[in-house]
């Protein structure tokens, strides 16, 4: 192991796994007074209540999910293609589409959402899963088709041109040739999407109008409400994607897996 | 085999024009070779041929047939690039049976013509190993394999020698000659090194800013070049300027008889063009003319004098035995056999 990496997996430590002990703690607590340092007992109370059916909280777990994933696929479908045209070709009013597909990253989303509200009571959006996944693509599209267009901009042309002159068709072209070298840069962008939607509090709770409960929503009710051990417990569901991304694509950005496709030992 | 003709065909960059108006009528099983300099246009040209760029104006015909909107991968002609361009992620056999993959041929087949064409390129037993693995000349071998293996009915080679040493460059040679005899195949390559195109082509195309310059074979070049322009770019020679009086050419040095020139040509203002190695120092029957040596140079294998020719300077290759005893500084008797003269 080099000095580097021996830095790098001690500045994680500190900045991620540290802050995470005192969520720990809390998840297991069963009473905790002021001024002992430790729990005076332990409970698995917390756990039972984020388990029961009736607590919303499973709900939440899969409006999550559903809404992350959703956001992903289609930003990727959005943001690869227009982040290879960017990031590769020259095209008339190519600065406009620039502009116009990166504005929503410059213009707070907050803003854009208060005025899309009035389209989304018309067209029966609001408070719908769908609005919500509609909401949430505001920041990520941008995103992906940034870090999209970064990939493309670093894969010769040529390589399409070669595939073409021997005889392949513009989509086994991109799915033989280009796909595998901007595999790994697009699992990043897609991963890095599903988080920005995952962690969404504000969007979620203006289209959603608390009818659509996500994670963040349940969490920030719960810290308001002072119970710290539900909290901690909430936190460590709500963190897991966003270690096991952290992991995943430290391997992809280090190409410590093999190429495309190589999740190794994970 | 198909024979190829480009009629009228242009294209620009922005304002840059990259390719003029340009004809060009390759046979069927020729070897051809685009030669120009860098940034004339050769790549372009390959790339409109392939169907990788469209002409702004003219027409590709393979045989009769208008192949101005077919796309490139319905084309029966196969590009190798400039820096081989093997797929990363695949390994020499899956590079070399990327084609024929596309094209769903029957596995057991792609096999057989894999094997073949790597004992073709003398890289049996390396099928397996990733394109990071090989040498520059390997590489190129393989880019030309995964072209053939398609037996295309054109094959278009971009530099294909221009990456390799010395050594490496020779066998690649070979191999294309090799290729080339062996399935007649039509093939275009690129080039910026005349000496390359000489070794190579049946005939040369040569290419300047955009334009065709010449198109002949190779020894035209050298014996009968358009202008002084191409005529420098194969070799040395020596100009001068005059008009045609009859069957001679008046200079300041006097009159040089040619049979190239005749009474209704008179008048007309030309460059006389002569190779250093074709001048015979001495006396002869028809234009000898008594020159000052500048310099006199042994060189090895020949003897190099330079000569002052009315204003300028010429050069005069003679044999390692000097014909005759000059020496730096005399006036001598030069002959400039009318048959070695060429007009431009
Ligand atoms: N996609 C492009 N956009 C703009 N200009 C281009 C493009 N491709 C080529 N050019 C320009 O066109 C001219 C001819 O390029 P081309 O690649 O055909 O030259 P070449 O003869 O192959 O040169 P070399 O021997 O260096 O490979 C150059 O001036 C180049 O800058
Ligand atoms: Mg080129």
């Amino acid at each position: 192991m080099t000095v580097l990496k021996r830095i790098i997996l001690l500045g994680l430590v500190i900045g991620v796994i540290l802050p995470m002990i005192p969520l720990f703690v809390w998840a297991f607590s069963g009473s905790w007074f002021y001024p002992s340092l430790l729990p005076q007992s332990l409970s698995l109370r917390s756990w039972s209540y984020v388990f029961h059916p009736g607590s919303r909280i499973l709900e939440a777990l899969f409006n999550s999910f559903f809404i992350a994933a959703s956001v992903t696929i289609l930003s990727l479908i959005v943001g690869v293609p227009a982040g290879k045209a960017i990031g590769m070709y020259r095209f008339k009013g190519k600065t406009i589409v620039e502009i116009i597909l990166l504005s929503p990253a410059l213009i707070p989303s907050m803003t854009v959402t208060m005025g899309m509200q009035v389209l989304f009571i018309r067209y029966g959006l609001s408070e719908t899963l769908m609005g919500v996944i509609l909401v949430h693509l505001i920041p990520t599209i941008p995103y992906m088709t940034v870090s999209m267009s970064a990939v493309f901009s670093h894969f010769d042309i040529s390589f399409e041109e070669q595939a073409r002159s021997l005889g392949a068709k513009s989509l086994s072209t991109f799915r033989h040739v280009t796909l595998p070298a901007v595999f790994p840069g697009m699992v990043v962008g897609a991963m890095f999407s599903f988080l920005i939607s995952w962690g969404q509090y504000v969007l979620t709770l203006m289209v959603g109008g608390g009818r659509i409960v996500t994670l963040p929503l349940l969490l920030y009710s719960f810290a308001v409400s002072g119970d710290n051990s539900l909290v901690g417990a909430l936190s460590l569901v709500f963190i897991i994607p966003s270690l096991v991304i952290l992991v995943l694509s430290s391997r992809f950005l280090t190409g410590e897996s093999s190429g495309m496709g190589g999740f190794g030992g994970v | 085999m198909i024979d190829l003709r480009l009629k009228g065909v242009s294209k620009s960059y922005g304002k840059n024009t990259v390719v003029k108006s340009l004809d060009m009528k390759i046979a069927s099983g020729e070897l051809i070779a685009l030669l120009g300099p860098s940034g004339c246009g050769k790549t372009t040209i390959l790339k409109i041929i392939a169907g990788l760029q469209q002409p702004d104006e003219g027409t590709v015909f393979f045989g009769s047939q208008v192949m101005n909107s077919v796309p490139a991968e319905k084309r029966e002609a196969v590009m190798v690039f400039q820096n081989y361009l093997l797929f990363p992620f695949m390994t020499v056999e899956e590079n070399i049976a990327f084609g024929l993959k596309m094209r769903r041929t029957d596995k057991a087949v792609i096999k057989e013509r894999v094997n073949e064409i790597l004992a073709l390129i003398r890289m049996e037993g390396m099928g397996r190993r990733k394109p990071s693995e090989l040498s520059g000349g390997q590489k190129q071998r393989v880019a030309l394999a995964r072209a053939l293996v398609l037996r295309p009915q054109l094959l278009l080679l971009d530099e294909p020698l221009s990456n390799l040493d010395a050594h490496l460059r020779d066998e690649m040679r070979e191999l294309i000659l090799r290729v080339h005899r062996e399935f007649q195949v039509t093939t275009v390559f690129v080039t910026h090194d005349q000496e390359e195109a000489v070794l190579l082509a049946d005939r040369i195309a040569l290419i300047f800013e955009g334009n065709l310059h010449q198109f002949a074979p190779v020894r035209d070049f050298y014996e009968r070049p358009q202008s002084e322009r191409v005529a420098s770019f194969f070799g040395n020679s020596n100009f001068l300027k005059g008009f045609c009086s009859g069957q001679a050419v008046e200079t300041e040095l006097g009159a040089f008889k040619t049979p190239l020139t005749g009474e209704n040509e008179s008048g007309r203002t030309v460059s006389l063009m002569i190779r250093p190695e074709h001048i015979i120092p001495g006396k002869g029957e028809d234009n000898s003319f008594l020159c000052p040596i500048r310099s006199k140079i042994y060189m090895g294998s020949f003897i190099r004098y330079r000569i002052e020719v009315g204003e300028g300077l010429w050069d005069v290759i003679d044999g390692p035995e000097a014909r005759k005893g000059y020496e730096e500084g005399e006036s001598a008797w030069f002959t400039f056999p009318p048959h070695m003269i060429w007009l431009v």
